[in-house]
């Protein structure tokens, strides 16, 4: 049973029959619409290198089921700013070179974009407690927490 | 207006004057005739990519734009940057006007890929070499269209102007923009890490270097930030189709039956079996995710291939060496041994430890009748192209490897083995096949870095001094399978294929060089549990076998201090025979105001014991002093080394503050490995299979501060720094460890069960 999907993804308005309806909304995201974002890391939610924002809130789509995204708006990073106007996050990571290979990325800076907005003054606990579970193969963690940490003194 | 014999001099030119003649045109091996009228336009076709050609190297567009083709690839550490950096000093550019081309077959020359933190060591040098030749041609085109000497020339920015006179000016790209050097460099003849291409033009003088040091940053981080960067996982071609492997469930299992109809069910699904390899493809990646995860298959039950894992150590001593080395004894190790005043010996144990990369490998191959191509993430894409050349009987030359950033490997994940199964799955279905390994193929599946034991022992004299002292180190291989993906006999697809496997049993002793009296170090190699395709078969993991020669020998250098009650860093400048490893020592201990320890640190109370140690690495050249201050809860059993002072020097810095991030990459990767890392598996096959049951470091357990020293040797050349730092960084921790509790940890990782365990 194909299952009708409407939603947005980064701005952009999606509407299609889902043929598979057991289908996580990361396959939707790549294999449907052929968006690059986010990033297939584990598959079991584990990780985080497949987290977009749905409604704001940061989703580890390698999980969720597609359906359960309808009516939805979805944020990938391409979403959340551009070089001309980045979104102060992308622009304290840049500032700071944080990230190797950066496969991973995607579960940092949206869990960093929901902490900066929810809890701007966080303390350093506080910040290691929100990124906690995301995994990162290659020890970006320095470069992520001075990234955030020069937001929050921003803030 | 160039006529055809001018085209065709440049080469001739080259051939019969070498460099010499960008200094004067008149030489005596070739004809004034040609030498004095020819204007050097270079050439209009791209000479055959080969190692000695500049155009292998080297292009210069009309626009002045300068690209470096370089043959090694950036996994994320940032060369990409460091090499742009040499281009552009060397050939007197602006940075933002060279581009570098990484990886591609059909476009660089195998310098052996991101491979042994080669990439500046020797990658770099013939990059180097080659924008130095290619200034020197450029200059003689110049002199000969401005009719002023090469001496009487100045460039800046790739505008060739006469000195004194700068409205006389030609720029690099109205000299040969868009056409080629045809000029030969000397080439060595190997390839790999060890190909190496001179010119005849002098290097500029690293005083003279304006873009080289400074700490220019990477732009890929910016292109992944905003979602533009395309990684190898991204790549899409038309008519592609999904692939997924099925594995056994037990290790050296086979193929009894497949059951085709288990997957009817799913659209358009197609089964790959040939003997104990079996893939599925299929139009949606998702329909391909559960056809793998649904198809059923009777599988052979096999006797248990391996030990329990609480007896691999007993194992890996017990067995019977399939290879042994190490360097000559300095004399009679056992005699001096037996006559010192004192003896102490002890013994560590290192686990297996998975690359677990945070992607899955993912490789798209499209197999054609006569010709291949290949979208890989690999840190080795030209080994790439051979083994898949090789698998698919094709000659290297029809198959090409297109390099994409991927997730970061570490030495020999799993990106091999899937090219191989890619390239397997697309010649069996016909069609371009986009294969994306599971989380489980990744972790339990993945090449490991070897499990190892690690025997040290020293004789001290009446004076408590050391006189004698043995090393050994008895481990599975580190290239149980090749580091280089370049043989399907060396690739799971082989080996389930029904390959014959054969190995090279390598290990390694201690690179430290102190001056420790009568010294032995040896190895020996175990050999490998299961003669086919292993889950527990062993290959390069981030510096290969680099941390556990390192923390069973650095351990055992404390171990030694406090038996000779001398303060560790005091011991090791004492004994350290090595110049700039005394200097990386003695500033780690200036950062972090060391306070000698001497003597036993006693049984200290309390719940949260604090702790300092030491260690020091030498990896090839490239030298590491590390000095970390740790917590140790002791009803929890946590270790959190909490602040780092590094002191590194791998020669002349091309980019600095890349460097510290380098830095601080290895030391928190190399401490998940100390502290979280060790694959679990039972005698049927490896259990971990997530991130679950292979936990690594969670930002938690990261750093409070990582305290960088650089030193700049500024007349050297470069050296490796991608692997160094991660070597020091298990010994220190153990190290402090044993400070703040007493208690010597000889086991990695130090897990906090380990560690709980030790206080009860």
């Amino acid at each position: 049973m194909s299952k009708h999907i409407n939603l947005k993804v980064d701005g952009k308005p999606f509407d299609l029959d889902l043929a598979d309806p057991t289908t996580p909304l990361l396959y939707l995201l790549r294999d449907e619409l052929g968006l690059n974002n986010p990033h297939f890391g584990c598959g079991l939610s584990q990780c985080g290198a497949c987290t977009v924002l749905v409604n704001g809130t940061p989703m580890r789509s390698c999980v969720l089921p597609a359906t359960a995204a309808n009516d939805t708006k979805i944020t990938t990073l391409a979403g959340l700013g551009s070089p001309e106007h980045p979104h102060p996050v992308q622009q304290a990571l840049i500032d700071e070179q944080a990230f190797f290979c950066g496969y991973c990325m995607n579960g940092w800076v949206m869990t960093a974009v929901a902490l900066v907005r929810d809890k701007p003054r966080a303390t350093d606990a506080e910040i290691r407690q929100a990124f906690s579970g995301l995994k990162c193969r290659c020890g970006s963690h320095m470069s992520i927490i001075r990234a955030v940490k020069r937001l929050m003194e921003a803030a | 207006m160039f006529a055809f014999n001018q085209l065709m001099l440049s080469r001739r030119r080259a051939l019969c004057a070498g460099g010499a003649l960008f200094v004067s045109f008149a030489t005596t091996s070739c004809s004034s005739s040609e030498t004095t009228t020819a204007i050097s336009t270079g050439s209009a076709t791209k000479p055959a990519l080969t190692p000695p050609e500049l155009d292998s190297w080297i292009a210069v567009k009309r626009d002045n734009s300068v690209i470096g083709y370089f043959g090694k690839v950036d996994v994320g550490l940032g060369i990409q940057v460091a090499i742009a950096q040499i281009i552009a000093d060397e050939l007197d550019v602006d940075f933002n006007q060279v581009s570098v081309v990484m990886g591609d077959t059909a476009l660089t020359v195998n310098q052996g890929g991101a491979s042994g933190s080669t990439g500046l060591e020797r990658g770099g040098v013939s990059v180097r070499n080659a924008a130095a030749q290619a200034r020197a041609e450029l200059l003689a085109m110049a002199s000969a269209k401005l009719g002023v000497s090469v001496e009487n020339l100045a460039v800046q920015h790739g505008i060739v102007s006469v000195s004194g006179d700068p409205a006389k000016a030609v720029s690099y790209g109205d000299l040969i923009g868009g056409r080629y050097f045809d000029y030969e460099l000397t080439w060595n003849h190997k390839i790999g890490n060890e190909l190496l291409v001179q010119g005849t033009a002098p290097l500029k003088k690293h005083a003279d270097y304006q873009v080289v040091g400074k700490s220019i940053p990477r732009a890929d981080i910016a292109n992944k930030l905003f979602g533009n960067e395309v990684f190898n996982t991204d790549v899409r071609v038309p008519g592609m189709l999904h692939g997924r492997m099925v594995r056994p469930p037990v290790a050296g299992a086979t193929v009894v039956k497949v059951h085709p109809e288990s997957v009817q069910h799913l659209p358009d699904v197609q089964l790959v079996v040939h003997n104990n390899l079996v893939g599925v493809v299929a139009p949606k990646e998702w329909t391909a995710v559960k056809a793998a995860k649904l198809l059923k298959i009777d599988w052979s039950a096999p006797t248990p291939a391996f030990p329990s894992q609480a007896d691999i150590y007993k194992a890996i001593q017990a067995a019977k060496p399939a290879g042994k080395g190490g360097p000559k004894p300095t004399g009679d190790v056992k005699a001096t041994m037996a006559t010192a005043a004192n003896t102490i010996e002890a013994t560590y144990f290192w686990p297996f430890q998975s690359h677990a990369s945070m992607g899955p490998a993912c490789t798209i191959v499209d197999v054609q009748a006569d010709h291949a191509t290949i979208w890989t993430g690999d840190q080795k894409p030209h080994y790439v192209r051979d083994g898949v050349a090789k698998l698919l009987g094709m000659p290297a030359a029809k198959v090409h490897a297109i390099w994409l950033r991927g997730p970061g490997s570490y030495g020999r994940n799993d990106g091999g083995d899937s090219a191989m199964d890619a390239a397997v799955l697309s010649k069996a279905v016909g069609k371009p096949v986009r294969l994306q390994y599971m989380r489980v193929d990744a972790t339990a599946w993945d090449p490991k870095g070897p499990a190892s034991v690690h025997q040290a022992a020293a004789g001290i004299d009446a004076k408590g001094n050391v006189v004698a002292y043995h090393y050994r180190s008895i481990g599975f291989s580190r290239e149980n399978i090749a580091s280089h993906p370049d043989d399907p006999a060396q690739s799971l697809a082989g080996q389930f294929m029904g390959m014959p496997v054969s190995s090279k049993q390598l290990f390694d002793v201690p690179g430290e060089t102190y001056d420790f009296g009568v010294h032995q170090l040896d190895w020996e190699v175990v050999p490998t549990l299961l003669d086919r395709a292993s889950p527990l078969r062993t290959s390069h993991l981030r510096d290969p076998i680099g941390p556990q020669i390192n923390f069973a020998s650095e351990c055992f250098v404390d171990e030694m201090a406090l038996a000779t009650n001398t303060d560790p860093v005091a011991f090791r400048l004492k004994y350290l025979n090595d110049k700039r490893g005394t200097m990386v020592i003695e500033a780690a201990a200036k950062a972090a105001n060391w306070q000698p320890q001497v003597g036993h640190p006693g049984q200290p109370q309390g719940a949260l014991l604090k702790g300092r140690g030491m260690a020091f690495a030498r990896r090839k050249e490239t030298r590491v002093a590390v000095i970390v201050d740790v917590e140790v809860d002791r009803h929890t059993g946590r270790v959190w080394p909490r602040h780092w002072f590094v002191a590194h020097d791998c020669g002349l810095i091309v980019n600095p503050d890349t460097l510290r991030r380098v830095i601080e990459g290895n030391i928190v990767h190399a401490t998940s490995r100390a502290l979280f890392e060790e694959v679990a598996f039972n005698q049927h096959m490896v259990t971990s299979v997530d991130w679950l049951s292979y936990p690594i470091l969670d930002i938690k357990d990261a750093p409070e501060s990582i305290d960088i020293t650089l030193i700049n040797h500024k007349d050297e050349l470069p050296l490796g720094a991608g692997e160094p730092s991660s070597r020091p960084v298990a010994s220190a921790i153990a190290n402090a460890v044993f400070n703040a509790t007493g208690i010597r940890f000889r086991q990695a990782p130090l897990t906090k069960a380990r560690v709980k365990a030790a206080f009860i």
